[in-house]
């Protein structure tokens, strides 16, 4: 049990006329080690609830639990809350801003107060973590492309070494090949260095491969929780919030009516070659 | 946090404030702003105050809403009254060690004091009830004049919305960096003065990039769009003076007159 939100609600310009629910009772509990995908269509309140997980945003209602401790309990340290649960914003721009990359990474680090060994080598960690080498170093972080850019923000991150992580979008704005990168690394990140993960997107595409677990979010709501399997089989009410399952899901319901028997759980292309060269090997014997 | 700065937020609802005209609204904040300047007298300060009341109520902007813009001059105002209530010469109410607190000095901080929020408030009403662009064509074509005499009207015209418009864009960036670099430790609140300072360089530098970023973008846009300054330039929704904008001269007028006879007779 790493975070647990109990009835989250936020509300916006509470009192004027922007006011604006963006959560509405949110209930979620986030354990260790998990992979989790957190989808909706823009403006359902993702991002306002990651906000959340490490204390940026407060809520209206609710309340939030780190390993069990309230983090509104009254003289709870949100710095150290933030070097626990690393939040990487959608736009490295807003966080990039030092001569050079080293120094960039260092920022977060330097903020805990350590000592300048331990900086420096938590730094170079989280630089080879996100597969930035040394030549990366001395260059200026506005000079790098979209994907570079990304991944030191990663790393500036990464370099407070915190045991969850949570990405806003990390793929907007990336080609598919950047986009294939990142997510690759993320799910390294996740496997090799066991941290807790909470990927944030609106392409279900993009994150079902990778992740154990899916949050839908639609209107502020929590409107589906489980595994990719679980939410893709109500693909028809993912259609009406705006959200569409992989491809491979209507094409195997779509085979599934005409009568060809294959599993309606397959989530990628290759589960499907494979699923329909078996039903092919049968008739054919 | 930095949602609370209203200043050049317009408040979108339906009132007769929102319908008028922009050059009415423009004027009568010109002549209130200029009335609120030579007033000296109680009764002065009683009609700026009633014109303000009345104006706010016909907006339907919430009080509250507005109150939040006066924050922004909290700091400005305590320094403008302690210096008048303790620096000006005259009758003694009562003396701490070297600080003396005079009657005058009360008298003009206290009228310091209102004049600074009732203009504040008014110049937000102003903001609040006029989008920046009929505010911006409001004031292009009551100076127009000026064009006669070489004056840019339309291309400061211009230049202002486009800084009005970039405001509340710049606040929410400005949220979302301070965010970013929360995120990773950064503490914009405690220490002392140089170490805010300090503090400042993590959010400044990514908000110039982004404002220079923008800038160069808009201009691209306006420029594929064949803007090139206000030349023979037509408008959509060329303002037009209705019935209740006459009204609201005769208003204007009483109030002015009313004011004069203020300054001048008592």
């Amino acid at each position: 049990m790493a975070i647990e939100l109990k009835n989250v609600n936020h509300i916006y310009g509470q009192g004027t006329i922007f006011e604006q629910y963006a959560l509405k009772n949110v209930d979620l509990t986030i354990d260790d080690g998990e992979f989790i995908g957190l989808i909706g269509h823009t403006g359902s309140g993702k991002s306002t609830l990651i906000q959340h997980l490490n204390g940026l945003l407060k809520a209206t209602e609710g309340d939030i639990l780190y390993n069990g401790e309230s983090i509104y309990r009254e003289g709870y340290s949100l710095r150290d809350l933030r070097s626990h649960v690393g939040l990487v914003f959608q736009y490295p721009e807003h966080q990039l801003f030092e001569v050079d990359v080293f120094t960039d990474v260092c920022f977060g680090p330097k903020n805990l107060n350590l000592p300048d060994e331990e900086i420096k080598k938590r730094a170079a960690e989280a630089l080879s973590m996100v597969g930035l080498d040394e030549s990366f170093y001395k260059q200026s972080p506005f000079e790098l492309s979209g994907g570079q850019k990304r991944r030191v923000a990663i790393a500036g991150v990464l370099a407070m070494k915190p045991e969850v992580l949570v990405l806003d979008e990390p793929t907007a704005g990336l080609d598919p090949r950047g986009r294939d990168e990142i997510l690759g690394l993320v799910s390294d990140l996740h496997e090799k260095q066991g941290l807790t993960v909470v990927l944030v997107s609106h392409s279900m595409e993009d994150v079902a491969r990778y992740v154990s677990r899916l949050v839908v979010m639609n209107h502020g709501e929590k409107v589906f929780d489980g595994t990719p399997r679980e939410v893709f089989r109500h693909y028809r009410e993912l259609e009406k919030i705006g959200l569409a399952a992989p491809q491979i899901t209507y094409a195997v319901h779509a085979l599934r009516e005409r009568g060809i028997a294959v599993d309606e759980d397959i989530m990628t292309v290759e589960e499907a070659r494979d699923a329909l060269l078996a039903l092919w090997k049968e008739k054919t014997c | 946090m930095l949602r609370e700065i209203t200043l050049g937020q317009y408040y979108p609802v339906d009132s007769l404030l929102h319908r008028l005209d922009p050059r009415t609204k423009l004027f009568g904040t010109l002549v209130y702003i200029v009335t609120l300047f030579f007033a000296d007298h109680v009764l002065a300060y009683a009609a700026a105050g009633v014109f303000l009341v009345l104006a706010i109520r016909l907006s339907h902007v919430p009080v509250k809403f507005m109150v939040r813009g006066l924050k922004a001059i909290v700091f400005l105002l305590l320094i403008s009254v302690s210096f008048n209530l303790f620096l000006t010469p005259g009758t003694p109410i009562f003396q701490i060690g070297f600080l003396k607190m005079t009657w005058e000095g009360l008298v003009i901080a206290v009228s310091m004091a209102v004049r600074l929020v009732l203009l504040v408030l008014g110049s937000t009403l102003l903001t609040l009830t006029t989008t920046p662009n009929q505010l911006t064509d409001g004031l292009e074509r009551s100076l127009g004049f000026l064009r006669k005499i070489k004056v840019p009207v339309h291309e400061v015209a211009m230049m202002m919305s486009i800084a009005l418009r970039f405001i509340p864009i710049l606040i929410e960036e400005t949220d979302k960096i301070m965010k970013a670099q929360m995120a990773r430790g950064a503490d914009f609140e405690s220490g002392g003065l140089i170490k805010k300072a300090k503090a400042m360089v993590p959010l400044l530098v990514p908000l110039f990039i982004s404002a220079f970023r923008r800038a160069t973008d808009l201009a691209m846009a306006m420029e594929a769009r064949c803007y090139r300054g206000g030349e023979g330039r037509t408008k959509m929704k060329p303002l037009r003076y209705e019935r209740r904008d006459r009204l609201t001269y005769l208003f204007y007028l009483a109030y002015l007159v009313f004011s004069l006879f203020v300054k001048i007779a008592l």
